[in-house]
């Protein structure tokens, strides 16, 4: 194990902030860039659906103080970012008095959860695959079968999503076609509950790893055949060391590093991925808060989601940044 | 400890064949290597860059990979076979009676290991583990009498020096009191100073111990100082075996005696004998000698039929065809007759 030095911490976690903080001030310039007005866009929507609204220009200006939009634009952004230090985005135009905060609350847990049996299933099952299919002692059948598995790698996960919704809900009725757990339970931690929960995610998370697997485990076999030629594998062949061993505290051990510092760059493709798949299936995180919310042209929910997702993806790399040097000895010497 | 002539040698290699498959034909990187090593001896094996000093290393450690394979011969360790030898038992021998000194580049250790695991799991997988008691104790003795101070035990490769790395794998390769230790260009990766105080590391540990020794180098100069016999090769053969004086006082192989004339001296300037490029593909050998594109001497004979390995001198074993049998057993140098006619 390596150490993790203060100095390094210190840098990986400003970095961390100064990512925080540019996605959040892009956040907030891009809406101001689009053409339109969200307040008048949104009361637009009610004439059309009541036909009439009255003294809708009393109601457009009332929104419009309510929600700051009339302050300056210095005076706005500061007020937001203090917002989002609190982690308070406002209230949600489609359903006004809800709070942005209450919906992310809701749909935030399930995204993450799915995303990490998936993610982690991908990693590990990739990784695995790929190590199996450079090494030596690996039997032959098994080196031809691991790439037939791979044959959904690189087709988008859209794609795979609606293939196995087809096949396995709708054409063998095996898994459930839509939510996150069956409709009309209540969420607790009862066995029939958490069944539900595992029925239910098995095809979104299916159709993450499916696609994405086989790119770890290309990636982790150019590695394993990288080491392979490195002057220390000799060496521990010639020590007479157990072939096992070798695989997994000098092949496996030393392949995996950069594929852990892949794993850190390609989780935020991971992310919007699954947002796709989450969409496509009806679950209820945050994919379909985010589409309901561009429907809407909800502000407040389309930047209390993105910058939730952008807060997590910087989360989970800073950890994984703050991880490597403990995997890897050279690290922490590392100067910026 | 002193070498053992009169006992049978602890190593003996015989007719040892290792090819490279490439697309356009088999490389034949060793093709037929013979020699002895002694108990306690140093064998220096030269040649130049490419001759298969190392493939015939990796032979004899039965460490061959695809695309190369052992095609034929023997390596006789104590008198046990190691060719055909099943993974398992060659994995008994490794280490115990059979270690390695890498080639000393940067990456000969584990860059995730701390330099204690990489000399313990060594020791753990051929002792068990109840060698890890003690266990400390026994690594701290092993680096200091490469002449490591203790605090390398927790360190890991990326924090040591290129010198003080190959002292680690000279720790290492000690550690379990082998009969035999290969060491392939140990010191070659290192600057002048560091070379000569590691070789005499790795000298000095090996007299202490008793092990006998296969040095692989290129520098016929350093070789001198540090070996009791020296194996010329030359494109997959060795071409010349003697004791280092006698190779130095009358090299017989032309090759030997080009390489020996190339080493410099500071008392004199010495043009470069050997040219390099007129070598020929290693993939389609020539008929006859393997020197003979490159030999200031060849005859006809050379063209058509191969040298044989012979004894011109006690201790000196020479293939070429200036040093024939004659009719009663006799040596005639026909190197002689060539140059005064
Ligand atoms: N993996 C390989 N594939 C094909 N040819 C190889 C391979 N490794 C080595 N060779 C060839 O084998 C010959 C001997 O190489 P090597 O044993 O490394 O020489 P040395 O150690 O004396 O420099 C060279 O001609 C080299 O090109
Ligand atoms: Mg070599």
């Amino acid at each position: 194990m390596g150490r993790l030095t203060l100095g390094y911490f210190l840098r990986r976690f400003s970095i961390f902030l100064v990512t925080i903080w540019l996605a959040a001030t892009l956040i907030w310039i891009i809406p101001r860039l689009a053409p339109g007005d969200p307040i008048t866009a949104m009361v637009g929507r009610m004439i059309r659906q009541a036909g009439y609204v009255e003294n809708s220009d009393i109601i457009i200006e009332g929104w419009r103080e309510r929600f700051g939009l009339n302050d300056s634009l210095p005076v706005q952004y500061v007020r937001y970012l203090g917002n989002l230090v609190r982690m308070d985005f406002g209230y949600s135009l489609a359903y006004f008095p809800t709070t942005v905060g209450e919906i992310v609350g809701r749909a935030l847990p399930w995204t993450v959860g799915l995303l990490l049996v998936a993610v982690t299933i991908t990693f590990f099952l990739g990784n695995f695959l790929g190590a199996l299919l450079a090494w030596r002692g690996t039997p032959k059948l098994v080196k031809y079968l691991i790439p037939v598995g791979m044959i959904f790698t690189s087709i988008p996960s859209i794609l795979a999503a609606i293939f196995l919704l087809y096949i396995f809900a709708f054409f063998l009725d095996w898994f459930p076609l839509t939510g996150a757990y069956k409709a009309g339970m209540t969420p607790s931690l009862s066995i029939e509950f958490i069944t539900s929960v595992i029925h239910h995610g098995t095809l979104p998370a299916l159709s993450v790893v499916l696609v994405s697997f086989g790119y770890w485990a290309l990636g982790m076999r150019g590695m394993m055949i990288t080491v392979e030629g490195e002057d220390y594998m000799h060496l521990a062949r010639a020590k007479g060391l157990n072939p096992l061993y070798v695989l997994y505290r000098y092949m496996i051990r030393n392949a995996i590093l950069p594929q852990v510092t892949a794993f850190a760059i390609t989780l935020g493709t991971l992310v919007s991925g699954q947002v796709l798949v989450e969409y496509i299936f009806a679950y209820q995180g945050m994919g379909n808060v985010i589409f309901s919310a561009l429907r809407n042209q909800d502000f407040p929910v389309i930047q209390g989601t993105s910058f939730i997702l952008i807060l997590m993806t910087a989360l989970a790399v800073l950890i994984i940044d703050l991880i490597y040097p403990l995997i890897d000895p050279r690290i922490s010497y590392e100067r910026s | 400890m002193t070498t053992s002539w009169n006992q049978p040698p602890v190593l003996k290699v015989r007719g040892l064949k290792v090819y490279y498959e490439t697309p356009k034909g088999d490389v034949l990187a060793v093709d037929g290597v013979n020699f002895d090593l002694f108990k306690g001896e140093t064998l220096g094996l030269v040649g130049e860059s490419g001759c298969g000093k190392s493939t015939a290393a990796m032979g004899i450690l039965q460490l061959v990979t695809p695309p190369g394979r052992v095609v034929d011969g023997e390596v006789l360790l104590e008198g046990h076979n190691l060719l055909g030898m099943s993974e398992q038992a060659l994995r008994a021998v490794r280490w115990i009676k059979l270690a390695l000194i890498p080639q000393g580049a940067m990456n000969s250790l584990n860059p995730t290991m701390k330099v204690s695991a990489q000399i313990k799991d060594a020791i753990i997988a051929h002792e068990g583990k109840q060698a890890n008691k003690g266990i400390k104790p026994r690594i701290l003795e092993l680096l200091t009498m490469v002449g490591l101070p203790g605090r390398v035990y927790d360190l890991y490769p990326h924090e040591l020096s290129g010198g003080m790395k190959q002292r680690v794998c000279i720790a290492m390769a000690i550690a379990l009191n082998p009969t035999v230790i290969i060491a392939d260009e140990s010191t070659s990766a290192l600057d002048v100073v560091v070379q000569r105080v590691v070789a005499q590391t790795m000298l000095k540990v090996k007299d202490a111990l008793g092990v006998s020794m296969i040095m692989i180098g290129h520098d016929m100069g350093l070789m001198a100082q540090m070996v009791d016999r020296i194996a010329v090769m030359y494109a997959g053969k060795i071409v010349e075996i003697a004791p280092v004086k006698e190779m130095f006082a009358e090299p017989k192989h032309p090759y030997s005696q080009l390489l020996i004339e190339s080493v410099p001296s500071l008392k004199e300037r010495k043009p470069l004998k050997i040219t390099e490029g007129i070598t020929h593909d290693p993939r389609n050998p020539p008929p006859g000698c393997i020197f003979q594109l490159r030999c200031p001497f060849v005859m006809d004979i050379c063209r058509v039929q191969p040298p044989v390995m012979r004894e011109t001198n006690e201790g000196q074993l020479v293939a070429c065809h200036l040093y024939p049998e004659s009719v009663d057993g006799s040596l005639i140098n026909v190197a002689d007759v060539a140059r005064n006619p």
